[in-house]
């Protein structure tokens, strides 16, 4: 028999049951039973952040750099709506998230009452799933189906709404064990016939590649491991999508770095010429695929993916593999052993010689100045004084967000924490806060923009509270560097609202929060300047005053197939044409 | 660099332009969806055409399995064949669908829907009307010295062709409840 208890304590109960170990919140009214709930035990670790949207996204980072799903609490009305951009951008990026929120009594319900909103309308488009529990004896069984809903098939959020008088009244706690799971069954493993089909594909392809996204990393670490065995038994060259980096390491002999619009010239190049494209866990986005009638034009394509509508959604595969990346990888892998271990060595030698010439290329190299700190070498420099530590990396979102995938190395998977599809600013720092509350010995550095820091630089609070030695890099160049570069290529240089003409003095704000700044100007002093960061034992801001208006290349302009990269200042000249000026 | 002068809805080789290689043919298909009947099902199912820019010609839902909760939703949707996959794809992978049959091609279906019809005349109009109901098997459900309300039955196509004939004999108004439709059985 289980026993009656208070909705409130079921809340608690469930969390505990289901292995959380740490809760990102804030309280308000309609949370109070929940919050006295949490006072009253030891198990489970609430971390009081300074807005709700910043519980979103350090729920976030903790979910990629721990496997493990986030869980969010807040408060009814403007605690939920503050919620709403995290959750989106959760949605887009795939991520395992439980977002409890209060609501108030369900006799008040539609009545306009104080802090009411509808949060489960709102939500609805926003999350893989969302419940309002309207009584206590449905409240610890939901929870428990809300667990297994966002961290099966494909993960993402999903929320779970709780007024407050079903958190007063007391019913019978449903075990783990006996909540409802069976609604929600996502086939893990592929279609035989299909993975056979792909195999053959493999051993006579001549010029094969893989495009690998966010779904390695989300199917867990047996995946990366398989993907690692495939690609070295194969030969094959990879590249990655920007939520996939580390799944393969970048210090890997096949690696060609990440593609897609601020991708690598010999990566993307190797996409538009590849005769066979395995995408393994990506999902054909705009930013990867560029002019979609110009994609990979002559290449046979495969799609392993556990979303049937990622399938055919955007281009159409020869191969539609519906089923988890590991549970996948490991049959390819078995019927490729068991078929003779073949490929065609001879062409993707010849392969190979090919991408090598592209490599020539160079296209990541830049201009040092013996005067100004370019944003490429800043982030050349970290990479070069943090590789090999035990070191979790995250980024707002614009330029600096670009270059920190294209000049930082991941070796492993969970490492890096970047907002990819929905494209949050203000996701970096929060994020780092909840990396660094599931590794508190690791080095966590999010690299920054200052416009996207200021975003959320309220958790500057929170850091200091828990003592969270999290690093902010902020790549300073008083502009938000992106749009002024695409208002300098497709605007006529006019740049509209795209400065910045009162940014605080990042040491003093530091100081006034309790933390250290550190602001450094001088090529010549960076290396000192990061070494004290490093040193530190407690959060910094690092005011890195960079180059202001550098660009960020390669570059695919919007509407260009991936033949037609943009490498360097020179050739952008009515780069973007007519048709590719509408996107963003 | 010159001002750029962006046509409207010009999206020609946009990264938007999802179907370049796909057929542009617009077909009608009727899905059956299947559904617990839970508090927001339809708004998830609504919200998923309106959100991604999907076409309902029709819905109809109602519970149809009262012990197991269970509603059924009938939408009659258009669409590239591309675009009929995707809804179908993106209507299964919701927590509360437990199927989703495309009935349009998955053999032979039944297809019926009812409707009211409020016709005002007298004289030669009012007789007319009364003739072609009759004609098309419909039903005078009420009725008074100046206007009939008749009740039909049948396909879409058959519904539309009564209300076209009764639009010059004093049409004033029109219910309709949406396509309901079943597969039809295989002889054994």
């Amino acid at each position: 028999m289980t026993k009656a208890m208070t909705g409130a304590k079921m809340v608690v109960q469930a969390l505990r049951d289901q292995g959380v170990e740490v809760v990102f919140g804030y309280p308000g009214g309609a949370v109070l039973p929940i919050y006295d709930e949490i006072f009253q035990q030891n198990d489970i670790r609430h971390i009081l952040v300074r807005h709700e949207q910043g519980a979103v996204h350090a729920a976030e980072g903790y979910a990629r750099a721990t496997g493990k799903p986030g869980v969010v609490l807040v408060t009814s009305g403007p605690g939920a709506t503050n919620a709403v951009t995290g959750i989106t951008d959760a949605l887009m990026d795939s991520i395992p998230l439980i977002v409890l929120t209060g609501q108030v009594p369900t006799f008040m319900i539609g009545s306009d009452g104080f802090q009411e909103a509808d949060t489960v309308g709102i939500t609805r488009p926003c999350t893989k799933h969302n419940w309002l529990v309207k009584d206590t004896h449905s409240l610890s069984a939901t929870i428990h189906e809300a667990f297994h809903v966002a961290t099966n098939g494909r993960p993402g959020p999903v929320l779970v709404d709780i007024p407050k008088d079903v958190q007063f009244a007391s019913a019978e706690y449903q075990p783990k064990a006996r909540a409802k799971t069976d609604r929600y069954q996502p086939k893990v493993k592929g279609d035989m016939d299909m993975i056979t089909g792909l195999v053959e594909a493999i051993e006579t392809a001549e010029r094969p590649v893989f495009y690998t996204g966010g779904g390695v990393i989300n199917s867990g670490p047996a995946a990366s491991q398989l993907l690692r065995e495939l690609v070295e038994a194969t030969g094959i060259p990879i590249t990655s999508t920007l939520m996939g980096l580390g799944a393969y390491p970048a210090s890997g002999r096949n690696w060609l770095g990440m593609l897609g619009m601020h991708g690598l010239y010999e990566a993307n190049l190797a996409m538009h010429g590849c005769d066979l494209m395995i995408n393994v866990g990506a999902r054909f986005d705009d930013r990867i695929t560029g002019r979609l009638d110009a994609f990979s034009p002559r290449s046979r394509k495969a799609h392993i993916d556990v979303d049937p509508s990622s399938i055919n959604k955007v281009v159409q595969t020869e191969f539609p593999i519906i089923g988890d990346v590991a549970h996948v990888l490991e049959d390819v892998l078995k019927v490729w052993k068991a078929r003779g271990r073949k490929v065609n060595r001879d062409a993707i030698q010849r392969w190979w010689a090919q991408i090598e010439d592209w490599k020539k290329t160079d296209c990541l190299s830049f201009k040092p100045s013996p005067k100004t700190i370019k944003p490429q070498h800043a982030l050349a420099r970290l990479e070069a004084l943090t590789k090999g530590r035990d070191r979790y990396i995250c980024t707002e979102v614009g330029q600096h967000q670009m270059w920190a995938a294209q000049y930082l190395g991941f070796e492993d998977p969970n490492r890096w924490m970047t907002s990819g599809g929905l494209g949050t600013m203000g996701y970096g720092f929060p994020a780092s806060i909840g990396v660094q509350i599931a590794h508190p010995d690791a080095l966590v550095i999010n690299v920054a923009g200052e416009a996207s820091w200021l975003m959320n630089m309220q958790e500057m609070g929170t850091a200091v509270q828990y003592r969270l030695p999290v690093k902010q890099f902020i790549m300073n160049n008083e502009r938000l560097g992106m749009v002024r570069q695409w208002q300098e290529l497709l605007h006529g240089e006019r740049y509209s609202h795209s400065w910045s003409e009162a940014l605080p003095d990042f040491v003093k704000l530091a100081e006034a929060f309790g933390a250290k700044g550190i602001q450094c100007s001088d090529p010549a002093d960076l290396d000192d300047a990061i070494e004290e960061m490093l040193a530190y034992d407690g959060p910094v801001i690092f005011d890195c005053l960079v180059e202001k208006h550098e660009n960020c290349f390669p570059m695919i302009p919007s509407g260009e197939p991936h033949n037609k990269m943009l490498l360097g200042e020179a050739s952008t000249q009515d780069a973007i044409k007519e048709g590719g000026a509408v996107l963003v | 660099m010159t001002a750029l002068n962006i046509k409207k809805g010009s999206t020609k080789h946009s990264a938007y332009n999802l179907r370049p290689s796909f057929s542009e043919e617009i077909e009608t298909h009727t899905l059956a969806v299947l559904v617990d009947n839970e508090a927001g099902v339809l708004a998830r199912v609504i919200g998923l055409f309106s959100g991604r820019g999907y076409n309902i010609e029709s819905l109809t839902v109602a519970e149809v399995d009262h012990e197991g909760h269970r509603s059924r939703i009938t939408i009659v949707t258009t669409g590239t064949p591309q675009v009929i996959e995707q809804i179908k794809a993106q209507l299964g992978r919701m927590v509360p669908v437990h199927d989703v049959h495309d009935l349009t091609v998955e053999g032979r279906s039944v297809e019926r829907e009812l409707a009211l019809l409020k016709v005002e005349g007298t004289g030669d109009k009012r007789v007319e009307a009364l003739r072609l109901a009759d004609i098309f098997r419909a039903q005078a459900v009420d009725s008074t010295l100046t206007s009939f309300v008749f009740q039909i039955t049948g396909t879409p196509e058959k519904v539309d062709a009564f209300a076209d004939l009764m639009r010059p004999l004093g049409l004033v108004e029109v219910a309709r409840t949406g396509v309901a439709a079943l597969s039809r059985s295989v002889q054994k």
